[in-house]
């Protein structure tokens, strides 16, 4: 299955918890108050750790396992923090027909990562997304605003490289 | 009650307004097959298979015929209902194959074979060609971590039963949905491993499961085993509720006593000494009835809770660690037979303790748990070596080519088979709290009671209460049934609503009768009939038979009191009969 504890050390200060409990006792007699709860939880958090599921499960009567259900179900929720540099794939029609899946399981496989994790030292976030509108171009990929064409599996290692630092 | 005018298959029926179609179909005895639906605890309309057409009345005549799950359709005035036209086949047929689809179909092998619900509509739709959608299939997970059970999401459904058992009726919720669309899996948070979450192994998801997904780690070659080694005493243990619903396993009705037809299979089985837990439910109730009236007298804490069912002594140690000093230190007739047999037993009969193998049969998975548990091993071996639960008991039965309808009655063993009617009466809610009290009542008054028979404490209501005058003080007992339902009272004992002095708590609905090990019904069953209620009348009336119904009267007990443990909550009583407890986290 896709998503397991995330490896990536959590590192919440106090003051994001005091807010994370402000928000749940706002929502305490709130009945189906658990989507705004997590929904504000990823504001503060940027995702949603597990440290701060277990918050919320115990302050709010809910079963963790409840918990995780939803933030699997819905794609807005994510239980890795975003890396520096976010590689985003397309792999809608004509990309993955000019072979974006085969750069996306090299990228996957350079970077050790899955679909929708992060590397371990926080620096990449692996995504495939369906069509940027470039399919002039394809197979596309993008690494936060920088769109890369054209591309073959070969071009991986060099567009990882140029994001060393 | 507002009733309705409806047609089903064509025939005029009424039914009480707010109804769906399958509630009034049912009244109208039409039966319409269900796979996901629960009454009262899963009614999602999520599988389709009871799909039905239903035309609403428009005007004089009717609007279009649609196809709706019949399980959370309302019906309205007038409405016309058709529960087997062919199109409403079709359409269960086709769901049918594509849950098939991504089935894991070894059905063969499956334990479920034979009972299986998926199986059975398979067959009844006549299902041709099992794998004409086969496909990708889901990623398939064997959870074995657990003590108690295996979880295999090959053959899972997606019916969300077991969530509804786990969430709903025991208040737990560690496993449920996760993931969306083909990806959908049952699993617990975070993917982690059942056995690492706080589970209390109650099996309750697995007495609701339609298929071969979820069932109790089979121990049924080690027993067969320990059997045919010779250089093994192997005594064999059944508790209560175990005689009340063997039966089913065997094709007989709901509500059966077969306590003489397993006693004999038992020794058909080969086991040396054919016992009886009920023995040890009599001792059970020496101990903790003593221990109650020492609480009372000496100032201790109180509310004594009862200590019998190992999926609520877990769920304690999870979910309200602070009230595990509340705990009886009694340990479990299963562990207390299991200690009395590998010491007093032992001795008496110049056995080893290694060299005995003490079997139970249990209407319980977290039994399965329990024999594993630290201070259970009064001999320096474990007081239990192996659980099995009804279910393993009617399979080993087949196995062994035991006609047990034929069987004619037999009896337990002395001395360790004898027992009183409070023993039986342990398998249903209220009755080690009616046990106790038959007992307590008659040391704090030295008088004998007019009448053994405490009825408000009886019947399947999740909780009860009831205040007795005695010896000039005023007892107030509760009993909870169900951990949902056990939670609620204790949320009243901790914010000091309420002020009972002793509480005795199952893990499972009903009590043992409905234990996770006892045999599966299908949810048509489930949905329709009082099982809960059936089997335990089974106890009621066993216990109504004796001539002995007071556990302090047991001549077997006051032969071990009197040859080996002296007095109730003497010194060696502790060391062999009563044990320990831990305060266990949430989340690991």
């Amino acid at each position: 299955m896709a998503a397991k504890e995330c490896s990536i050390p959590f590192s919440g200060t106090k003051e994001q918890e005091t807010k994370l409990r402000e928000i749940i006792s706002s929502h305490k007699n709130d009945k189906g108050a658990l989507m705004p709860v997590l929904q504000q939880a990823q504001g503060i958090y940027g995702y949603l750790p597990i440290e701060v599921l277990k918050i919320i499960a115990q302050e709010m009567d809910i079963p963790l396992e409840k918990i995780y259900g939803v933030a699997t179900f819905y794609s807005q929720f994510t239980l890795n923090p975003k890396g520096k540099y976010t590689i985003s794939v397309c792999l809608g029609t004509a990309c993955y027909v000019k072979g974006s899946g085969d750069i996306f399981d090299e990228l996957s496989k350079k970077l050790g990562i899955k679909g929708g994790e992060t590397t371990s030292d926080g620096k990449f976030t692996l995504l495939d997304c369906r069509c940027i509108g470039a399919c002039g171009l394809a197979p596309v990929l993008t690494v936060n605003d920088d769109v890369y064409g054209r591309l073959t599996v070969d071009d991986v290692d060099g567009i990882i490289s140029k994001y060393s630092d | 009650m507002d009733m309705i005018n409806i047609k089903i298959n064509g025939a005029d029926y009424q039914a009480p307004k707010g109804s769906t179609i399958l509630e009034a179909a049912r009244l109208a005895n039409v039966e319409i097959p269900t796979l996901c639906f629960l009454k009262e605890i899963n009614e999602i309309g999520a599988c389709r298979i009871c799909v039905v057409e239903a035309q609403e009345k428009r005007g004089d005549g009717f609007g279009p015929k649609k196809i709706v799950a019949s399980c959370v359709y309302p019906i309205s005035e007038g409405m016309n209902i058709f529960t087997s036209t062919p199109k409403v086949i079709d359409s269960r047929k086709k769901t049918l194959e594509l849950i098939l689809s991504n089935h894991n179909r070894s059905c063969l092998s499956c334990v479920r074979s034979g009972n299986c619900e998926l199986q059975k509509l398979a067959k009844d739709y006549k299902i041709e060609d099992e794998g004409i959608y086969d496909g990708a299939k889901t990623e398939s997970i064997l959870d074995c971590s657990s003590a108690h059970m295996v979880r295999d999401n090959s053959k899972c459904i997606l019916c969300r039963r077991c969530v509804a058992a786990c969430a709903k009726t025991q208040g737990i919720g560690v496993i449920g949905a996760n993931e969306r669309g083909f990806n959908t899996n049952i699993s617990c948070a975070f993917e982690d491993d059942l056995g690492n979450t706080s589970c209390v192994s109650c099996g309750q998801c697995i007495a609701v499961c339609p298929t071969g997904a979820l069932y109790e780690k089979d121990n049924t070659s080690e027993v067969f085993e320990a059997i045919a080694d010779e250089s093994k005493t192997v005594i064999v243990q059944t508790a209560p509720a175990v005689r009340a619903a063997l039966g089913e396993a065997f094709g007989l009705p709901i509500g059966t006593d077969v306590e003489g037809k397993m006693a004999a299979a038992l020794r058909r089985l080969g086991f040396d000494k054919v016992f009886d837990t009920d023995f040890a439910a009599d001792l059970t109730i020496m101990e903790e009835a003593n221990e109650f009236v020492e609480r009372v007298q000496n100032g201790g804490k109180l509310p004594l809770i009862t200590s019998c069912s190992p999926g609520w002594v877990k769920y304690c140690e999870h979910y309200f660690p602070e009230l595990t000093e509340n705990l009886s230190s009694c340990k479990s007739p299963m562990q207390m037979f299991g200690a009395t047999a590998k010491t007093y037993y032992a001795e008496k009969m110049g056995i080893d303790p290694k060299d005995m193998v003490v079997v139970a049969v249990m209407p319980c998975t977290a039994k399965k748990f329990e024999i594993g548990r630290d201070d259970e091993d009064a001999a320096g071996v474990p007081d239990v070596d192996i659980s099995i639960t009804t279910r393993e008991l009617a399979r080993m039965i087949e196995r062994a080519g035991i006609k047990f309808l034929e069987l004619e009655d037999e009896k337990f063993d002395d001395p360790l088979g004898i027992s009183t009617g409070a023993g039986v009466i342990f398998g249903a809610t209220g009755g080690v709290m009616e046990a106790a009290l038959r007992t307590a009542v008659e040391t704090l008054t030295g008088e004998e009671l007019e009448s053994v028979d405490f009825k408000d404490v009886r019947g399947t209501k999740g909780i009860k209460e009831a205040s007795y005058d005695v010896a000039g003080m005023n007892v107030k007992v509760a009993v909870a049934s169900g951990l949902a339902n056990a939670k609620e009272l204790l949320k009243k004992v901790e914010s000091g609503e309420a002020d009972y002095q002793f509480i005795e708590i199952m893990g499972c609905p009903g009590g043992c009768v409905n234990g996770g090990g006892q045999p599966q019904q299908p949810g048509s069953v489930r949905n329709t009939v009082d099982i809960q209620a059936l089997r335990a009348s089974v106890l009621y009336k066993n216990d109504a038979a004796k001539s002995i119904r007071k556990s302090h009267e047991n001549p077997a007990i006051k032969q071990v009191y009197k040859e080996f443990f002296g007095e109730p909550g003497s010194e060696k009583a502790h060391h062999v009969l009563h044990t320990s407890y831990v305060k266990r986290e949430l989340y690991k």
